[in-house]
């Protein structure tokens, strides 16, 4: 404890600098801003900003661009709340409830519980990673393919959860995301699957050319059907910020959401992907009225958004402890450092203290400037829902395709979401919900990966799913929550909580 | 600090020059230079390219700007790059794979490693490293080697994807060795080693920068580098001759191309600011801590680069055809 308290010491020492409280801050503000800019995301940043930070100091560098990181997860859920479009496969969930609450008038109690959920999740994240950081690694390292794979089965079955009409609508969903997963060169042959010979198909689609297209484009395609909807974003404002029961309403899905999302964060097989759909999947279901959800309820943006930010923040652990990047944005941060000659890794807590130390004192800094740079800016978002549509929706479509366009500077994927546009178009309007198609398209590829590797280690044997007690564990809740789903008994009760009214 | 401050007045009088003599061919370069990378950012040949793109910038007086296009074992990009106009604003950092091994692996490549591009010059290696997980019962290479035979299919080799450097030197060793392991695949490094580290896979061979952090760091071992000399990045790693395995020297090298076609006067001064940052104590200093290696005199220029190309061609095709072949 006495050297916890040392060590966050060195780290405020380092972190409270003039000079790097100005780069945290210059951080998070650029990261809030690409976060809002629809497309624009945090790897097309980080990578441009890399070589300015070749004259800073490492620690100040890193500083910076984790900012960036973290200030884009937060912006990110900015956008999925006032125009319904996801910066990153985290914030997907954000839009279910956090755009209906924008829709009745409720955008500023939305953004405001989204920013004071995510300052809470990252502030027990910090002093998690401080405390913990290092044993916490083991569970990293129990977590093996079989194990993943179990993981990733009951996110499928949590995406069912999601579904806001008709659950065979639901799965028939999931299965077309799984589809689109499995499109591109497969990885143990090299072999292209489903490509139809196209080049820009051999990669697979990205999920940012499908999230933009099916939420993004698909919404302003929605929207330019029937002006009147957007008027009633227009009409009433209302509160900016949430009220006492706002607050009281939301805080225990902040608390759940928080453990849930520090908890998957911690896995470098990018399991913080799994949180905010575990955390909505959870408040709808111990909801006392599950109806609510899908229409605007404020638990519905709270814990995912909670989970979120802690995700994003315990992802650093992986990173700082073993090396090990869990996503490409943390990838590029291995990148980064190596630049500025820090070898990431299992040395960089006793070789560079004042680097692991400094960065985390900064999270939490950070995670306080986000609240102090975002509270403010709620009234000013509001208010750009003001801007009539007809200028706001060509502004939308050039940052996306920008946007689009800066992660693989591939014009393909430009045309995609144009595609994958059209397609979310006629989705809503045949009454299929995006979400689960993309939660199964996130998912479909991790779990493939998962099982064709688990399946290799065991030599094709499908007992090791068994045999691996976290594995076997995992799939007996997974077994549990779908029996009770499709007990004939609990089948009524349950129709009535997943079709909308 | 004075040294700097006097880089820092010729780069002015450089970009001052640059500003005063407009549209002359003498003029090169009037705008930023495009590098394509054909990886995702923060890999090992991306973090080469932006050193030397960073101290190129300085001697050329014009900003060189890494693109990033990934895809296909990094033949998307270098596809792209091929097919761009020879005039010196799109060149590209090339590596082992795409200049070496592609050929082999990716059938209907829509270039010629050794003819679609003018060669710049050499500019960093990264040596490959035997890895295991800590726990595998070897005490040396040679014990090592005696286990993965005998093995066979029972040992498991972790690679990281089709076409990735950990998968063509993995096949290079497996030929060499005799040995016939499960190959196990793995998205990206970082994935390999972490269930390394939990002991699910038992050895793989990758660069140094990607590994030498989890070995210096005990979390899993190596038994040795294949290198003519050890690096000192990982003093106390033997290379692969004194472990006696003397067959296996690879290393993964990262060069600068351009697209077929470029103007003489052009790819001097690519060339020239090549090897300027290679003489740049910082650049040094940076890939040499990353484990990597500087290319000597001898084997920088175009002229050297034109016969690793066609040398590595010659070495990697035969053997991963051979396991391609035999794999389907």
């Amino acid at each position: 404890m006495t050297d916890l308290l040392a060590n966050l010491g060195l780290g405020f020492s380092i972190a409270l600098s003039l000079q790097n409280l100005a780069l945290c801050f210059l951080g998070c503000l650029v990261g809030t801003l690409i976060g809002v800019l629809p497309g624009v995301g945090p790897i097309a940043t980080i990578a441009m900003l890399l070589p300015i930070t070749f004259g800073l100091d490492p620690v100040g560098a890193l500083i910076m661009l984790a900012g960036i990181y973290y200030g884009a997860q937060y912006g990110g859920s900015t956008t999925a709340i006032l125009v319904n479009i996801p910066g990153e496969a985290t914030s997907v969930i954000t839009t279910l409830d956090g755009h209906q609450m924008a829709r009745q008038g409720r955008a500023g109690i939305a953004l405001g519980t989204a920013a004071i959920a995510s300052f809470f999740a990252g502030t027990v994240a910090t002093l998690l990673i401080a405390a913990l950081g290092a044993p916490l690694t083991k569970l990293a390292l129990v977590f093996g393919p079989a194990e993943y794979f179990a993981l990733m089965v009951m996110g499928l079955v949590f995406a069912v959860v999601l579904a806001r009409g008709s659950i065979l609508k639901a799965v028939a969903m999931i299965l077309v995301g799984i589809l689109f997963a499995s499109v591109g060169t497969d990885l143990e042959t090299g072999q292209e699957r489903m490509t139809f010979g196209l080049a820009f198909l051999a990669d697979g689609v990205d999920f940012s050319v499908l999230a933009m297209g099916l939420f993004g484009i698909a919404e302003i395609l929605r929207n330019l059907d029937h002006t009147e909807t957007r008027d009633v974003v227009r009409q009433q404002i209302g509160r900016l910020l949430p009220g006492r029961a706002d607050i009281k309403q939301a805080t225990p899905s902040v608390l759940r959401g928080t453990v849930i999302g520090s908890t998957l964060g911690i896995l470098p097989g990018n399991g913080a992907v799994l949180g905010p759909f575990a955390s909505y999947a959870i408040e709808k279901r111990i909801a006392k009225d599950p109806s609510r959800f899908g229409n605007g309820a404020i638990e519905g943006v709270a814990g995912p958004e909670s989970a979120n930010n802690a995700g994003a923040q315990t992802s650093f652990i992986p990173l700082l402890t073993l090396g090990i990047p869990p996503n490409a944005v943390m990838a590029l941060m291995v990148g980064a450092m190596t630049i500025h000659g820090i070898v990431p890794g299992p040395g960089v807590m006793t070789k560079n203290p004042n680097l692991f130390w400094g960065m985390i004192a900064s999270m939490w800094l950070g995670n306080l400037m986000l609240l102090i740079i975002n509270l403010p800016l709620v009234g000013l978002w509001v208010r750009l829902l003001k801007v009539p549509y007809r200028l706001m929706f060509p502004a939308i479509l050039m940052f996306c395709s920008i946007g689009i366009y800066s992660i693989n500077s591939v014009p393909t994927d430009v045309m995609f979401i144009a595609f994958f546009g059209i397609v979310g178009y006629a989705l809503i309007k045949l009454g299929f919900e995006p979400a689960p198609l993309l939660l199964g398209f996130v998912l479909g590829r991790l779990m493939e990966e998962y099982l064709r590797r688990a399946l290799t280690l065991s030599r094709g044997d499908p007992i090791v799913f068994l045999e691996r007690p976290v594995a076997a564990g995992l799939l007996l809740l997974t077994a549990v929550v779908l029996a009770a789903a499709l007990l004939p008994s609990l089948r009524k009760s349950r129709d009535e909580v997943f079709t909308e009214a | 600090m004075r040294s700097i401050l006097t880089r820092r007045l010729a780069v002015l009088g450089l970009a001052a020059a640059a500003l005063a003599g407009p549209a002359s061919a003498q003029g090169y370069p009037e705008r930023p230079i495009t590098m394509i990378v054909p990886f995702a950012p923060g890999g090992p040949t991306d973090v080469i390219a932006r050193l030397v793109a960073e101290t190129m910038s300085r001697s050329l007086g014009q900003q060189v700007v890494i693109e990033n296009v990934a895809g296909a074992g990094g033949t998307t990009g270098i596809t792209r790059a091929s097919q761009a106009t020879p005039d010196g604003y799109t060149i590209m950092m090339g590596h082992m794979g795409t200049h070496g091994a592609a050929p082999a692996l990716f059938k209907g490549l829509k270039y010629d490693p050794a003819k679609s591009f003018d060669p710049i010059g050499l500019a960093a290696g990264t040596p490959i490293v035997i890895v295991a997980k800590n726990n595998f019962d070897a005490p040396d290479l040679k014990t090592f080697l005696e286990a993965v035979k005998s093995g066979g299919a029972k040992i498991n080799q972790a690679h990281a994807g089709v076409g990735s450097v950990s998968h063509s030197t993995g096949i290079l060793f497996n030929s060499i060795v005799g040995a016939k392991p499960t190959l196990v695949v793995y998205r990206g490094t970082g994935p390999a080693l972490n269930d390394m580290m939990a002991g699910q896979v038992d050895f793989m061979t990758d660069q140094i920068v990607n590994v030498a952090p989890q070995i210096t760091g005990g979390t899993i071992k190596a038994y040795a580098i294949a290198t003519p000399e050890r690096s000192p990045a990982l003093p106390n790693v033997p290379t692969t001759k004194e472990a006696g395995l003397p067959g296996y020297e690879v290393s993964a090298w990262n060069a600068v191309f351009a697209p077929k076609g470029l103007p003489k006067d052009v790819a001097a001064k690519l060339d020239a600011a090549l090897a300027k940052a290679l003489e740049d104590d910082n650049t040094k200093k940076r890939i040499l801590e990353l484990g990597g290696t500087v290319p000597t005199q001898a084997e920088r220029g175009p002229a050297a680069l034109q016969k690793l190309v066609e040398s590595e061609v010659a070495r990697w095709t035969p053997v991963l055809r051979a396991a391609v072949d035999g794999s389907q």
